[in-house]
């Protein structure tokens, strides 16, 4: 068969792409495994891949290779409904995940079940940092609504971790004598009233505290207060850790739509359980998470780690009924703001 | 002779007919322009429209009409509107110093002013934030002056202004480089004073182009959303714009929500934008430069 040069030239235009997609597919013949995480336990997990694959390689022999992909939880949650390819979801609450769960149908709806301590392998606080010497004196949440005391937080309705500090406060009020849910609303409308910015989300209220110097405290995830004042330097800012607050939840689940149509569903089970073996509970106490298992972490760490009396978001009902009672169009948070 | 002139052959009248065309090439690309804009613009834009129809009238109303959502309109439109006039009246003036002087430095500064379409707009916010933050270069001055511009809707208006400023100048340069001269000294000449040669004669030669930069400088800024996120402070019913509401119903996977508050964003802009495209042609036309 002859061709004329524009027929030649037409055939490599059509040819190229196919051979460079078949050079790219014998590439990936190895296994690989996208984790889609948010913005926070990048470092963690920059760690715990490499652990992971030498561990995997050990047990089959196989090799596998870690992608992660961070972001904001919403956002991340957001691409994986619209097709991102992940094996897994490692989020920053449950809400994310059940939107998955519910709009894509790639993971059960009782995915929560799956693993232990409700699929978090490593747990989280809400806690203040403060400006060094704690030049305002607070110690509790009360102390966040006296007079001249500015509280920086994400909007609870664009940022995941937003919603812990407010249920956080939420819980605080209710936990008092008399505490009922009036006076919890009283309380969070006062507290909002103290907040000058609503960030977008909780990199930019870090942001807006830190480097604006806007605010007297920032209502921080606990790992994330100890990684500002890793990289900002302990003599600018301390951690104050309050009376009550909640046991923040970052659950994992394999995304099984994906995982079975990679063939990857083997691998990625064995991923997220691995987050609670020894190698994986001693990586997150080392990130600032608080292990599930803290015998197996270095005690140095769990030592960094105050007591505090935790409320559960199961106090509070679960994530959907707060999801709707709280931060819904025309919820309590809408309701503050429309005075 | 009066009888014979129904027989003379008439030039084909009937409309039905093409008209004739020197250039060849009209349908091709007439199919390139529908096809390409199809692909680029409206296909995107029906699928907005298609995922809000989703609504019932009733659920899309009480959408749009939150309070919320209200309060972020007033300002996202009014703060852009506001911010298009005050780089219409600023980039005129920058546009006539670039064209008519020159000074050391003149072609770095030409340069500068195309820098906000070149600067990550997320940058853009950050480093206005960090500028007129209470800390700030500038903030520490206004500050003890009771004027705060980061985290207050004054702040969505400097990042505006900052993002708008090229449309206006790139807009009217052009205009001005051909504007001659001898125009300003003929009506000096006849007696004009110098706001007289302004106001009668140069100002009905730029006002189109004013006008389009005006359209342009407004149409980005009710749309921008990483540089006036930082700076707004986004307080609800204070310092929320319009897009960032949209990205709140996203967050919560209200996908149909987002898209309701994204169609009337698309129906005020278009409209807005009508009316000053049709202010353009009128003014136009009004000074004879009809085009």
């Amino acid at each position: 068969m002859k061709f004329s040069p524009i027929r030649r030239s037409l055939l490599a235009l059509v040819l190229a792409p196919a051979l460079a997609a078949g050079f790219v597919g014998s590439a990936q013949a190895q296994t690989t495994l996208l984790n889609v995480s948010y913005d926070p336990t990048r470092e963690l997990y920059q760690e715990f891949n490499p652990q992971f694959a030498k561990h995997w390689k050990s047990q089959t022999g196989e090799d596998v290779t870690i992608k992660q992909s961070h972001g904001g939880a919403g956002k991340q949650a957001r691409a994986v409904i619209d097709g991102l390819e992940a094996d897994v979801v490692t989020l920053a609450l449950a809400y994310d995940i059940d939107a998955i769960a519910e709009k894509t149908g790639k993971i059960p709806t009782d995915w929560q079940k799956r693993l232990a301590h409700n699929s978090s392998p490593y747990t989280s606080t809400i806690v203040f940092l403060v400006r060094k010497g704690n030049p305002k004196g607070i110690k509790d949440w009360g102390d966040l609504v006296k007079p001249g005391v500015e509280v920086i937080t994400p909007n609870p309705k664009t940022s995941g971790g937003a919603r812990w500090n407010y249920l956080a406060a939420w819980g605080y009020a209710l936990k008092q004598p008399g505490g009922n849910e009036q006076t919890a609303q009283a309380f969070v409308t006062q507290l909002l009233k103290h907040v000058p910015v609503l960030d977008s989300g909780a990199r930019g209220s870090t942001n807006t505290f830190v480097q604006r110097g806007i605010g007297d405290v920032l209502l921080a995830w606990e790992n994330e207060a100890f990684l500002s004042i890793n990289e900002l330097g302990p003599d600018k800012f301390e951690i104050v850790v309050p009376s009550i607050s909640i046991l923040a939840e970052p659950p994992v689940t394999v995304v099984d739509g994906v995982a079975k149509k990679r063939g990857t569903e083997k691998v990625a089970q064995a991923y997220l359980e691995y987050l609670y073996s020894p190698v994986g509970q001693k990586l997150a106490a080392k990130h600032y998470y608080r292990p599930v298992k803290p015998e197996h972490a270095d005690p140095a760490d769990v030592a960094r780690f105050p007591k505090v009396d935790l409320i559960t978001i199961e106090d509070l009902g679960g994530w959907q009924a707060a999801q709707k009672e709280h931060f819904a169009d025309g919820g309590v948070f809408d309701q503050i703001y429309a005075r | 002779m009066a009888t014979a002139a129904p027989s003379l052959p008439l030039r084909p009248t009937s409309s039905a007919a093409p008209p004739f065309r020197v250039l060849p090439g009209f349908n091709l690309t007439l199919g390139y322009t529908l096809g390409y804009l199809s692909l680029i613009v409206l296909i995107p834009l029906a699928a907005v429209f298609l995922k809000t129809a989703e609504l019932t009238l009733a659920e899309f109303w009480n959408v749009v009409t939150a309070p919320r959502v209200v309060a972020s309109y007033k300002l996202s439109f009014g703060m852009s509107l506001l911010a298009a006039a005050i780089n219409a009246v600023f980039g005129l003036m920058l546009a006539w110093a670039l064209v008519r002087y020159s000074f050391p430095g003149k072609k770095l500064i030409d340069a500068l002013v195309d820098l906000p379409f070149a600067l990550p707009t997320a940058v853009a916010g950050i480093s206005l934030t960090a500028l007129y933050a209470k800390n700030g270069w500038l903030g520490q001055f206004l500050e003890p002056l009771g004027i705060q511009v980061a985290f207050k809707p004054l702040g969505v208006l400097v990042a505006l202004v900052f993002i708008g400023l090229p449309f206006v100048v790139r807009t009217v340069q052009p205009i001005l480089e051909d504007l001659d001269t001898e125009l300003e000294e003929a009506a000096t000449s006849l007696g004009a004073q110098r706001w007289q040669t302004f106001r009668h004669v140069i100002l009905p030669i730029v006002f189109p182009a004013l006008l389009t930069g005006f359209a342009l400088a407004f149409a980005r800024a009710v749309g921008e959303y990483g540089s006036v996120i930082f700076i707004a402070g986004n307080i609800p019913m204070v310092s929320e714009i319009t897009p960032l509401m949209i990205i709140t119903k996203l967050e919560q996977y209200d996908y149909t929500g987002a898209t309701a508050i994204a169609t009337v964003m698309l129906i005020l802009s278009f409209a807005l934008l009508l009316i000053i495209n049709g202010l353009q042609a009128w003014t136009a036309k009004r000074t004879g430069r009809d085009r």
